[in-house]
């Protein structure tokens, strides 16, 4: 009836018990959730929630739900990062050094990973992926946005599963990536490595549902006279992840079918028995993995491309050049997977060849560095938050990337191989090459979606903070690993090391505060909005100036339909063209607009969705028929009785919107057109 | 009005243009053949894993996978027909043909769930060796999408008869045979690697 639960082994409620940060952060939550219900509740805001949020198909507001899902799991991930690096500070000794017992260590950092790649970035990926893109391309919405809603809902509930283990049985203990046999029935025989297996199953069907609807906007509704080689360079990057992740996630689908075959169907692919071979997981996942990084960083350099030339008042330097750069980085990025274990044996060719694929790589991302500092060059550079991030970027990456061809030369890597070294490289890129950037991206078209810029104050001290914070926490990371420190460790015997992990938290510290500056440039917002009851007044289109994209020649925020009129495009930079040319339409004559209905089906899918995970983790088999029959009929249901008609705003209406955005176009000092 | 902004007529089928639908949904099953890919790289690897116990050649009755084949490419004729009938608005033969197609769809299911219980009574299951646990798992992924092209059948059959040959059916029908037609090709390489092959 209840499956697992009733069995002692899986420790249901273990950690609840014995752990009191787990239950201390559990009832912290508790009282967080009850509390934002019952604001809600007295406030009499479900049903707004409901309407304008929850069944939404516009892409805009789907979106701003993926940056609020990914800004929550930062927190949530970075939490588990402190808490690593002050235990790591501590942990001089034996075992019962530090604060955290080897279990709960292992689980922390498993799930700091998971949640860092899968439930931070990706989701922060996809709601600047929502947010821009249809503007940029000029389209009213994406190509399917039921299918947007419903992947929206579905990532929700694999992050909520995710956070589940929190409380309720384990997380897995087994590292990101969850190599076997460690991540089998003999290494791992409780839950840990099933939350593991099925969260990152429902994020990997999100993340494809979303990948097919980019992919088919950014081909099928870019706007008349927008080639493929008028394209803003996001858009470039954002099909080429796409196109990326729709090639890679399958692969990462299978690999994590073939493991829960072996734990819960007792099939022998990665065990040691039964002719099992663990290796061909770690090749499946870093076929996977590698390009994954990719995923992340190409958008990355989208965003630079298009903050760098803003706020240099100057045209990308090399656009063709940055497009083959990132379609030869689709191609190389598959041809590199086994530079993450060279020291599995695989001999001297096959390293070699992985090595210079490796070092190969560096070739097109050093194009786009390039074409970035020629961009800035007589450049009339204003250093506004968004470019600090992405100077911050530029420098910070082109060191990560360093790094990263000392680790490709095999014989140097089987020194680094798993050492902190290596920890301190990943982070080196992620946090310098696409924290950074994506943050770029938000500052940067956060007055495009709220009509407000973040606090300029806060958002510099937030930069210096973050900058500052990472070279303290990483760089003696890089010292400790030369000194021969391995990756994670619960404890170390060796007293000259402990300096470096003392000052590498006083980084993390550092950060903590950058985030926190970020917080409260939010909660300066919010405050905003509560004076204005919600309803945010319309501000002008182009609060940065010099802006080059179509996103920017219309209203901040934008109105549900985007453009009354949609644009058509001669140039590249086609808003930049516009102004130059001065040929902005004020149109009056409008038509009515045909506009997608909402619909509850993603949300209930998504519900379900959570549910069928929750059962399979804990083996309550009906409830995974119950559930699964559920998620199945709500789709066939959709079919028949959802409203796919959708419904027009009349010509009026638009008429009405547009002029009170032309209102406060004149007021901004807009030139009458 | 200058060169560069036109005012162009509002597409008012924006949201559910038919060519974006189907384009949308060849993305589907081109990501679904990188899922298939890999399920056939990973029995290859394992192809002849047997851990010291069955081997596959043993077990494998190439007359009746013949049949299983044939149903399955015979089906396909029909789907084919189903979407001739509905270029010649033809509802009748519409729903003949994809009855037709149904029927050898639920046969070749039933034939490969028939292969899987004799394997299984013989003492043959995933968990004798990595070769079976492969064999398996890539039979079987087929034969899950077998069946979830009979389920969207059977909502199709209730979709012709209540919207006839709407413009949504037809989107539906393009779909719905792209992906009838996608299993038939990986059904072919499943004959071939795994049984052809096997049986060597």
């Amino acid at each position: 009836m209840f499956g697992r639960f009733t069995d002692p082994t899986a420790e249901a409620f273990s950690a609840l018990q014995h752990e009191p940060i787990v239950l201390y952060t559990v009832l912290t939550i508790m009282v967080l959730g009850i509390l934002v219900f019952t604001v809600i509740t007295l406030c009499g805001w479900w049903g707004t929630l409901w309407r304008n949020w929850i069944t939404t198909v516009d892409h805009k507001r789907i979106g701003i739900m993926y940056v609020v899902l990914a800004l929550v799991m930062l927190v949530r991930g970075f939490a588990d990062a402190l808490m690593m690096r002050l235990h790591q500070a501590m942990a001089l000794g034996n075992e019962s050094a530090g604060y955290l017992p080897p279990d709960h260590y292992d689980q922390i950092f498993t799930a700091h990973g998971v949640i860092m790649i899968f439930f931070m970035a990706t989701p922060l990926l996809f709601g600047l992926f929502n947010y821009i893109l249809p503007l940029q391309i000029g389209a009213r919405d994406v190509a399917f946005p039921f299918l947007n809603n419903l992947g929206f809902w579905i990532t929700f509930a694999g992050a909520v599963l995710i956070n589940i283990s929190l409380g309720v049985g384990n997380f897995g203990r087994v590292g990101w990536l969850a190599y076997p046999p460690l991540s089998e029935l003999s290494g791992s025989p409780d839950t840990g490595v099933d939350y593991y297996l099925w969260s990152l199953q429902l994020s990997g069907i999100a993340t494809t549902i979303s990948a097919i609807n980019f992919v088919a906007t950014i081909i099928k509704m870019r706007v008349s006279g927008m080639t493929m080689m008028k394209l803003p360079v996001f858009c470039w990057t954002a099909l080429v992840a796409n196109v990326l992740i729709l090639m890679i996630y399958p692969v990462l689908t299978v690999a994590l079918a073939l493991l829960i075959g072996d734990r819960y169907l007792g099939m022998h692919f990665f065990t040691n028995d039964g002719g099992g071979n663990p290796m061909v997981w770690i090749n499946y996942v870093w076929i996977f993995g590698h390009p994954e990084v990719y995923v992340l960083v190409l958008p990355a350099f989208g965003i630079l491309s298009e903050v760098v030339p803003t706020f240099s008042s100057k045209c990308l330097f090399g656009y063709t050049s940055m497009i083959w750069a990132i379609l030869v980085i689709l191609v190389l990025s598959f041809l590199v997977w086994a530079h993450h274990f060279f020291t599995m044996g695989g001999g001297i060719s096959v390293n070699t060849f992985f090595s210079v694929a490796t070092m190969v790589i560096a070739v097109p991302t050093g194009v786009k560095i390039f074409n970035w500092l020629f961009t800035m060059y007589k450049g009339r550079i204003r250093l506004e938050p968004p470019m600090l991030w992405c100077m911050g970027m530029i420098f910070t990456f082109v060191g990560g990337g360093l790094t990263g061809v000392m680790l490709s030369i095999a014989p140097a890597d089987w020194q680094f191989h798993n050492s902190l070294f290596l920890v301190a490289h990943f982070h080196h890129t992620i946090i310098g090459g696409v924290v950074f950037a994506y943050l770029a991206g938000l500052v940067y078209w956060f007055p495009k979606a709220f009509g407000i810029k973040l606090n300029r104050a806060l958002g510099i001290a937030s930069f210096w903070c973050w900058f500052i914070g990472f070279y303290f926490s990483f760089f003696p990371l890089y010292i400790l690993g030369l000194m021969g420190a391995t990756r994670r460790l619960q404890h170390y015997i060796e007293p000259s090391w402990q300096p470096y992990f003392i000052i590498a938290m006083i980084g993390a510290l550092i950060i903590a505060l950058g985030i926190l500056f970020t917080v409260l440039q939010l909660l300066l917002v919010v405050w905003y909005g509560i004076k204005h009851k919600g309803r945010l007044p319309v501000r002008e289109n182009d609060p940065w100036g010099d802006t080059r994209t179509l996103e920017w020649s219309i209203s901040s925020p934008p109105p549900p339909y985007n453009f009354a009129i949609l644009p058509s495009v001669t140039t590249l930079d086609a808003y930049w063209h516009m102004k130059t040319e001065g040929t902005q339409c004020k149109p009056t004559r409008f038509s009515r607009i045909h506009m997608p209905s909402n619909t509850s089906a993603g949300f209930w899918v998504g519900i379900l969705a959570l549910i069928l995970g929750f059962a399979l983790v804990w083996h309550i088999w009906w409830l995974v028929a119950f559930s699964f029959i559920g998620v199945i009929s709500v789709i066939i249901l959709h079919s028949f009785i959802g409203d796919h008609c959708g419904y027009y705003l009349s010509a009026m209406e638009v008429q009405k919107t547009e002029d009170a955005f032309t209102a406060a176009y004149l007021k901004a000092g807009g030139k009458e057109i | 009005m200058n060169t560069s902004v036109r005012i162009e007529t509002i597409n008012e089928d924006h949201h559910d243009n038919g060519s974006t639908q189907v384009f949308g949904f060849w993305i589907y099953i081109l990501q679904d053949l990188f899922l298939f890919a890999t399920l056939f790289a990973n029995f290859a690897v394992f192809s002849s894993t047997y851990d010291g116990g069955a081997a596959g050649k043993d077990f494998i009755n190439l007359p009746f996978v013949m049949v299983e084949t044939f149903l399955l490419l015979f089906s396909s004729i029909s789907c084919g027909f189903a979407m001739v009938n509905l270029q010649t608005n033809n509802l009748q033969g519409t729903r003949l043909s994809l009855q037709i197609t149904f029927i050898l769809g639920l046969a070749f299911v039933g034939m490969e769930v028939y292969e899987f219980m004799h394997l299984i009574h013989q003492g043959v299951i995933p968990s004798v060796s990595t070769y079976w646990s492969a064999f398996f798992v890539l039979v079987a992924t087929h034969g899950v999408h077998v069946i979830a092209g009979l389920i969207w059948m059977m909502c199709m059959f209730v979709h012709l008869s209540r919207y006839k040959l709407s413009r949504d059916n037809r989107i539906r029908m393009a779909c719905l045979s792209l992906f009838w037609h996608f299993l038939d090709i990986v059904w072919i390489g499943v004959f071939t690697v795994v049984y052809l092959l096997g049986a060597l």
